[in-house]
Order: structure tokens, then sequence, then C-alpha cells
């Protein structure tokens, strides 16, 4: 069909930060299919420069609000790397039940606050409070509980407190985890299985759309990679976190102020849907039996499920946080000091799989434990390449639809990523010229 | 009627924002209060005019500028929300070098593809009717604000520093714990929340009015802290405010 379509949305809502949808068809030939970052740059590269390791993982944590707590992790785990700093078991399960938390939390926002929404035709989730106020309540209840161990662990969810370099300044109390643990077997577990329940009545307004991509995360021998593991590319197997450069070749491009990534083809995926991809054998049973219920196949090529993948694995979640507690409390908590006596000074690499994927810090400190430099390679930023590689494939295939169903389509691909601009930006500016 | 109230972001983490859909105990019955217009990051509407309009962000290129020109003609109240809107934040860590090096650390030999300014709090543009500060601000200190805006009440003030609360608390001091803490120099209203977790205050909340810096690099030089480490930790959250 030959047919002339221009498609921009400016600011695309229920996603963090600020981007815009631009598409240009002419005479049925695809000329342009991007989304455009327009996020103001923070510098952040910049604000780190001769700041002690004490403040490197408060200043980053500010790259965003949403994903703070994974940026904490990543931080403290690279300049822990770069100064020698050995962390215990007890520090380390600790921090494996934040990112639990944290996971949980973001993934619900999104699945329901950010996403649910276009499923049942709702231009939010405040309409919905009158229509399926139940299914409301249980998200927020879902999304407190997954911010009380952020609260409680962390001293607060965003941007949390007590985890420092080497540990944490106060450790939780037997009662307070016993307490969360509780409240996981009496509510979390059961909301876990009704939303499973809320999802699949929902899936079959998910749209069918299939692009096969390289799907990179982390890889964990022990167990479902969250907290740590090797970078694994499903086209090129494992490789060690130091050697992050090759494979997020991050570079610059003209219609984006977030750099753009690739590995083996054009754009590589990130996320839930990467990991439950590349891990979902790793996933505890019930968790894969609800995938199974939602029709999460693996591997799974529609990017419109990763949605579907957040749900599946905020149960891994919050059916793994018992048995992170549980092991806690079996071997005792410790009232530790966090281990601040670095024993080198130089560069230090790390990653974590935050919620929308798999994220990279790398500091180099001086002699006095200052910052000389540092990157970082975020998430949502590794994903554009891939989103506007879906979008150059979505809209041919849709060009019999009207404008305002591939417009919807297109907004609806963009916040399936669940894209957090403030972080992919954190760095960048862009000046966006219209044709 | 009830107040037509709209969020707005700009350059910042929009960590306030997501502690307001955070308010899970208390969102349902917030917006029986009021009529929610705008707020990007949770719903596609979009009004004409607001009786309140919340700002969270610094301003820091041009177009935060003339956003926040549009935003002020169409609301009767405007409040800045957490440290970037309040006083710039981290952002305005940027200002302290010079700019040219900033953009060269960040973007290479592109340095001047893209149009940045100095990362200013909003009331260096436009008049701010109220603050609520803290990074992120807490979601007690904007209940507070919230619904004192609601019941037509002045919101409270907070005159007296971290340090002051901390001390109610009766918390260890945590320069007895040998670290570097910014409670004595940093506006209140917090309830010492990071100290009395064991963590030093980051002067996220920014000055008090009258602070007393002589008294406060004293402290620091005092327990072994180099000047310039004093300064450094001083401008994390206040590089738009301390003159040292």
């Amino acid at each position: 069909m030959t047919r002339d379509l221009n498609i921009n949305v400016h600011h695309l809502t229920r996603v963090e930060g600020h981007g815009n949808i631009v598409v240009n068809m002419k005479e049925g030939v695809l000329e342009k299919a991007h989304l455009n970052i327009v996020e103001p740059p923070r510098f952040f590269e910049a604000m780190i420069k001769g700041r002690s390791f004490h403040e490197t993982a408060i200043i980053t944590s500010r790259i965003c609000g949403i994903c703070s707590l994974g940026h904490q992790m990543t931080s403290l785990k690279a300049t822990e790397a770069a100064l020698g700093l050995e962390i215990s078991e007890q520090t380390a399960l600790l921090r494996k039940l934040l990112v639990h938390g944290a996971t949980m939390q973001s993934n619900l926002l999104h699945a329901y606050f950010l996403a649910a929404p276009d499923l049942l035709d709702a231009p939010s989730v405040f309409p919905l409070i009158a229509t399926h106020k139940d299914v409301v309540l249980r998200a927020l209840r879902m999304k407190r509980l997954a911010n009380d161990i952020g609260d409680i662990v962390s001293g607060r969810a965003v941007h949390p407190i007590t985890p420092v370099p080497g540990g944490f300044t106060r450790i939780p109390t037997r009662g307070e985890l016993e307490a969360i643990k509780q409240k996981i077997l009496d509510e979390g577990i059961p909301d876990c299985v009704a939303t499973v329940e809320t999802m699949k009545a929902l899936a079959g307004a998910i749209p069918q759309f299939e692009r096969e991509t390289e799907y990179i995360s982390l890889k964990d021998k022990e167990e479902y990679g969250l907290y740590n593991g090797d970078i694994y590319s499903s086209d090129a197997g494992t490789f060690p976190v130091e050697e992050y450069l090759s494979v997020t070749n991050e570079h610059v491009v003209a219609h984006s102020t977030s750099k753009h990534a690739r590995h083996k083809r054009s754009s590589y995926m990130v996320g839930a849907l990467a990991r439950w991809n590349n891990n979902h054998d790793q996933m505890l049973p019930e968790a894969q039996a609800a995938a199974e219920t939602l029709g999460l196949g693996a591997p799974c090529i529609n990017p419109y499920m990763i949605t579907i993948a957040q749900v599946v694995e905020s149960y891994h979640c919050m059916l793994d946080s018992v048995k992170v507690i549980d092991e806690l409390l079996s071997k005792g908590l410790k009232d530790e000091k966090p281990n601040q006596s670095p024993t080198r000074y130089g560069r230090g690499i790390a990653s974590t799989e935050v919620p929308r994927g798999i994220l990279f810090h790398d500091y180099t400190y001086d002699n006095k434990g200052n910052i000389v430099s540092g990157n970082c390679v975020i998430p949502t930023g590794q994903n554009l390449a891939n989103i506007d590689d879906d979008m150059v494939k979505l809209v041919p295939e849709m060009i019999h639809k009207s404008q305002a169903e591939i417009t919807h389509a297109l907004e609806m691909l963009v916040r399936a990523y669940d894209p957090c601009i403030s972080c992919s930006v954190h760095m960048l500016d862009v000046t966006f010229k219209e044709d | 009627m009830k107040p037509k109230v709209a969020f707005f972001d700009f350059t910042g983490c929009e960590g306030c924002q997501l502690n307001k859909l955070n308010f899970e105990n208390q969102i349902l019955d917030i917006l029986q209060h009021v009529d929610l217009v705008e707020f990007r990051e949770a719903m596609d509407d979009k009004a004409e005019f607001y009786d309140i309009a919340f700002i969270e962000g610094s301003l820091s290129t041009p177009s935060c500028v003339e956003r926040i020109h549009d935003i002020r003609r169409r609301t009767k109240v405007l409040v800045a929300l957490g440290a970037c809107a309040v006083n710039g934040g981290v952002n305005a860590m940027k200002n302290l070098q010079p700019i040219d090096e900033v953009r060269e650390t960040v973007y290479g030999e592109v340095k001047y593809r893209f149009a940045t300014l100095p990362a200013m709090p909003v009331s260096a543009v436009v008049k701010v009717d109220y603050e609520v500060r803290g990074c992120p601000m807490t979601q007690a200190d904007f209940l507070k604000l919230f619904t004192s805006l609601v019941l037509g009440k002045q919101p409270p003030k907070y005159t007296s520093s971290v340090c002051v609360e901390c001390k109610l608390k009766e918390n260890e001091c945590l320069y007895d714990r040998g670290m570097v803490c910014l409670g004595p120099i940093t506006r209140g209203g917090c309830d010492a929340q990071c100290p009395s977790v064991g963590q030093f205050c980051t002067g996220c909340r920014g000055l008090v009015d009258d602070p007393n810096m002589d008294g406060m690099l004293e402290i620091l030089t005092s327990h072994g802290i180099s000047l310039d480490e004093a300064k450094k930790r001083m401008l994390l959250y206040n590089a738009n405010e301390v003159r040292i």
C-alpha cells in the first residue's frame, strides 16, 4: 500500500522521563521510525569527579528515583571492587532481599499502573479505581509490601539510606524481617496468584507481534540472576562483567540524547523478557507455572510480553524473598559495621540486573578514595535501538490500519519496554529537529 | 469545587513523583479531595489551567525555562517539590566546574551539540509560592503541605536544624562515630531520618536560614576533616547556596 504517514507523539505519557515517538512514511516507504529522547542532561559523570567513595552511591542513585535501589547496589559493588572491600554473607543476602523488593515494586508499578490501562482501554489507572477497585487496591497493597522491604531493610525505598560501601549502617531486626515474611505469606503470595488470574484475563488484549533479537542479561550459576552473575548473550554466550564495553558498544545517534548500544546485531534487548528468555529454567517452579498459564513461552520474541514477564518475575521475587529471609534468620542476624577500609585503589566494574535490564557502573578512584572517572551504562539506553528496530518492523505490518491505531500500538510498544528516560539520559541531551 | 492539581517534572530523577505514587495507603483518600488534571508519569490527560502546580526538578535547558513560564502563567499556586526544584539539588554540582569542562567530560568531541544552562532552582526563574524540601521529599512533609493547601491553611515552616531534631531523638552523634554529618547547618523537617539509621546527613534539605558556617567548619576540622573535604561535603546539595 502506498501511503503517507506522519506520527509525532510529543512527551509520551505513562513512562518515566521525556520521549517523543516520530514516524514518517512517504508513499509507502518508511523514512523514519524513532523514539526520540528529549530529557534534559544531568552530567553525572562530571558531577562525581573528585567526590569521596562515601558519596558515590548517594550521588549516582540520584540518576533515577524509580531505579535508585538498583543504581545504589551496582554503585556499591563497583566501589567495593575498586577499593578491595569484602562484604559479608549477611550483607549480600540483605542486598538480594532489597533487589527483590525493588524489582517487585517497579515491575508491579509498570504492569498495573502504566501498562494495564492500555489493555483496558483507559487513559490512566485513575478511572479504574471506580470500575476495578479490588484490583487497584490489590496493586496498591502489593506495591506497599514491596516498598516495605525497601523501607525496613534500607531505611527508605526511594533513595535508600543505610546501604553503604562495605555493608549497612543499620541491620534490620529479627522482628522486622519476621513481620515482612509473615506479610508475604499472608498477602503477598496470594496477591501474586490473583495477579496472574487478572493478567490472564487481560492477556487477550496484548498485541501479537514478533521480532527475534539478541537477548542480554546476567546469568548466575547458582540462581536466577539479579544481584550477581556474568554477562550472557543469547547469540554469543557468556562474558565476564569486566568486558562490558565490548558488549554494550555505546554510540551516539543523531535522534537521541541517550546513546544507543549494539552487540552482535543492530540492536539487542535487556530487561524482564531478556532475563526470562535467558534464565527461565532457574525461576522457582510456581513462577514457571504462572508463565505457562499466561502463555509466556521460552524463548518469547513478542516485546509486548515484557509486561507478562514482569508479572512472572515479581511472583518469583515474592517467593524467593521468603527463602532469603529464612536464610538470614537461620544464620542469626549480626550487628556488623560496614567494612570501609580500602585494601587497594583503582578501577572497579560491577553489574546488577535492575528492573529494566542489565546495569553497569565503572569507577576509578585515586589513592585518597576520590573518584577520578566514572561511567554508567543504563538498561533503557541499551534498549533504545531495539525499540527503533521493532517500530521499523511493526509499522509496515500495520499499514492497513488507521493512524490512530498505529499510534496507539507504537505507544504501547514503547511503554511495554517500561523505559526509564531519566536514567538513559543521565548524561546526554539532544536538540531535536522535526522535519 | 475540588482544586485542579497538576504535577510537572524537569531536570531530576522523578523520585519525588514516585514518592507520590508510593502513597499506597493514602492515595485513594487524596484523590477524593482534588481533581488530578495532569501527571504525565501516570496518566494521559492534559489541562489548560490549574489551581496548584507541583514542580519537580531543576531548570537546566532553554526549553525548561520556557516550559516553567508557561506553567506559571496557567497556575494560581506553584509549589517546588524536592531539592532539585528548591535549590538545584545535586544537579547544581555541575555549576561548580567550568561549563566547557563539564560538557567535555560527558560529550567529548560533540560537546557543543547540546544546549545546557547552569542547573537553577525554579525560584531563579519564576515565583515559587511554597516548597517541600528533601532528596527525596518525605511523604509526611508533602502530605502536611498538601492538606494545608486543600484546607486553605498556612503550611508548616521548618526553622531549626536537623541536629536539633536528631538530639530530640537522643541519637548518638555521628561525629563520635567518625562520620562527617551536615546536621548542624541543614534545615530540619525530616525528623533526622538519615542520622537515625546511622547515616550522615548529606544536607539535602538545604541550609537553615542563618547557618553558622564558621562553627560548622570548626566542627569539621576539629574532627580531623580537612577543610577541602569539609567544603566538598557541603557542596553536595548546596552548590547554589554555599559560598566558602
